[in-house]
């Protein structure tokens, strides 16, 4: 794998919304390159018809019943950690 | 007054239910000895001393009236920072959660709070786990209690100084790829990390949620798994929490040993042998190549980071940027402020190893490499009850010293195999380097659902030797 170059280092910055100042972002090249490198060794192992594993629990398709249950949380208390509130809803800026 | 030194969960609670103790003079005990001697490691975030004051106070009325108390009842603990507490505030040491005070608790803190256990204080970490120091922490650096040039290894760093220093008689950590082991290792305490699953991660705040678990760190093996027994168990609002029956533990001597024979020079392994017969060696071969644990580790780590701190949109709760002009840079730019170097750094791995393209390469690359390190390990687990192996292969370093991320990653090369398998595993002090005079840890994995073995064979190691007990010897 080669290491990364600025411009992609910029479009995953972008993807995980995160801004990084330029001075940030040529250390974060350099960074990352460095940690792709190490675990490169990865591509030496034979995986083909290997299936991967996501979970190790075993468990599958745990259900619970379809009830509401209410919260007994106060949604004062809830909103109370919203950086910005007004009338009862947390306020975002314009989505669309 | 009694000598309260050091306790174990059997002694205190001795103690108090026979009245030459009570609650409240326990919890006070600690609470000086944190206001007395913090300042020199610098382990506590934010310590709840009016809670534990008050709570103490409830223990004490239950004993005067004359009622039976269970054996965590008037136990004091301290517990990382990524335990959320109803009130109490919880910023997984990190500047995007200053402030924040959850409005509930998690399961596990609920759990102890019905059995009687007394909140002393939130405790130092790194950055929200991602680190092997406790030096990735925003708001300060915590020391080794045995040399207070050195960390106290991470990212449970907070906890195990705790420990070591006597503020509390255990502490709640978690574990991603070492985040108990390690620092357990490096202060010189018992740090175990049980089955996936066993204990529910609800209202814990989440790094790599196929891996993350949660686990005691304490003064032996034997009061980890009193704590544990308190914790663990199937909870409705954790779908990957299991049930398992904890039954009396079946003695040591029933039980194969393997042990990984690379490391035999070491003193903690050389210590191991000598106190417990009938071991027999493994190769390397045979166990998976821990370098190429690590890198699947630091592949599949990263990526579930990526997701699960999404989360911190600078909208629903924690700090927010005041320079937003859109809704994007309302994500953007409170990340930027928000998060450490560390936490943007595996945000950006994840985000990579994640992207279109990339994700067959990476990380479905490393959730195969996972599938044959767990089949390596069910191999091994056929011929041995437990595997035994350093935890560590050097005592805690000297703070600074690792600057290079790779190099820090580096510290968890026999640690990360317990959790991408989901298996049990605990750290025991084995021996103290004659060259540093620090800790040693030796480090028992079992089967998954084993938990009991793995308990068994530690106590057994600990009745036969007192390398847990030297922790007593800090020079304060």
């Amino acid at each position: 794998m080669p290491k990364l170059s600025l411009s992609e280092i910029q479009k995953v910055a972008r993807l995980a919304r995160i801004e990084l100042a330029n001075k940030e972002l040529d250390k974060m090249t350099l960074e990352v390159g460095s940690i792709l490198e190490f675990v490169d060794n990865l591509q030496s192992i034979e995986t083909d018809g290997v299936k991967p594993t996501s979970q190790v629990t075993g468990l599958k398709d745990v259900w619970r019943e379809d009830i509401v249950v209410n919260c007994q949380i106060p949604r004062e208390v809830l909103l109370s950690q919203a950086p910005d509130v007004q009338e009862g809803y947390v306020k975002v800026k314009k989505v669309l | 007054m009694t000598e309260l030194e050091y306790l174990s969960i059997g002694k205190a609670h001795e103690l108090l239910a026979s009245k030459k103790v009570s609650a409240v003079e326990l919890a006070q005990y600690y609470l000086d000895r944190i206001k007395q001697h913090d300042n020199k490691v610098r382990a506590c975030l934010y310590v709840c001393e009016e809670e534990a004051l008050e709570q103490a106070r409830l223990v004490d009325d239950k004993i005067a009236a004359g009622k039976e108390i269970g054996t965590l009842e008037g136990i004091p603990y301290t517990a990382k920072d990524m335990f959320l507490t109803a009130g109490i505030p919880t910023t997984a040491a990190s500047k995007i959660l200053e402030d924040y005070i959850p409005p509930y608790s998690a399961t596990v803190i609920e759990k102890l709070n019905k059995a009687g256990a007394i909140l002393l204080a939130k405790v130092n970490q790194d950055e929200f786990a991602h680190g092997g120091s406790t030096e990735n922490s925003a708001y300060h650096t915590t020391h080794n209690p045995w040399d207070s040039g050195r960390v106290p290894g991470g990212s449970s760093g907070g906890s195990a100084a705790a420990v070591a220093m006597d503020f509390g008689i255990f502490s709640l950590g978690t574990d991603t790829g070492g985040s108990i082991r390690q620092p357990a290792s490096y202060c010189g305490v018992t740090g175990y990390k049980p089955t996936y699953g066993l204990v529910s991660r609800y209202g814990v705040i989440s790094m790599a949620s196929s891996l993350d678990v949660i686990g005691p760190l304490a003064r032996s093996a034997e009061d980890a798994e009193i704590v544990l027994k308190a914790i663990a168990g199937r909870d409705e609002h954790d779908s990957t929490s299991i049930e398992l029956e904890l039954q009396n533990l079946a003695p040591a001597n029933s039980c194969t040993i393997g042990l990984l024979g690379s490391y035999n020079d070491l003193e903690q392994v050389k210590n191991f042998t000598d106190a417990i017969n009938g071991a027999s060696e493994f190769s390397e071969k045979e166990f998976i190549d821990p370098a190429l644990a690590l890198a699947t580790y630091y592949i599949l780590v990263p990526s579930q980071i990526s997701s699960n701190l999404e989360r911190y949109d600078g909208i629903r709760y924690g700090q927010s940027t005041n320079q937003a002009n859109n809704i994007y840079e309302v994500y953007a730019k409170t990340r930027d402020e928000f998060f450490g170097p560390e936490v943007k750094r595996r945000n950006m791995i994840g985000t990579y190893a994640l992207s279109a393209g990339y994700y067959d390469a990476y990380y479905k690359k490393a959730m195969q490499v996972r599938t044959i390190l767990c089949e390596r390990l069910d191999k091994l687990f056929e011929k041995f009850d437990v595997l035994v192996m350093p935890t560590t292969l050097t005592p805690a370093f000297e703070l600074g010293s690792k600057n290079d991320p790779v190099e820090m990653y580096k510290t968890d090369i026999l640690t990360v195999s317990a959790n991408l398998a989901g298996i049990p595993a605990i750290s025991i002090p084995a021996g103290v380097d004659e060259k540093t005079g620090l800790p040693l840890g030796l480090q028992i994995m079992g089967k998954q659902g084993d938990d009991a073995k793995v308990l068994a064979l530690a106590r057994e190691f600990q009745q036969k030797t007192d390398w847990h007990t030297q922790v007593k010897a800090i020079k304060r």
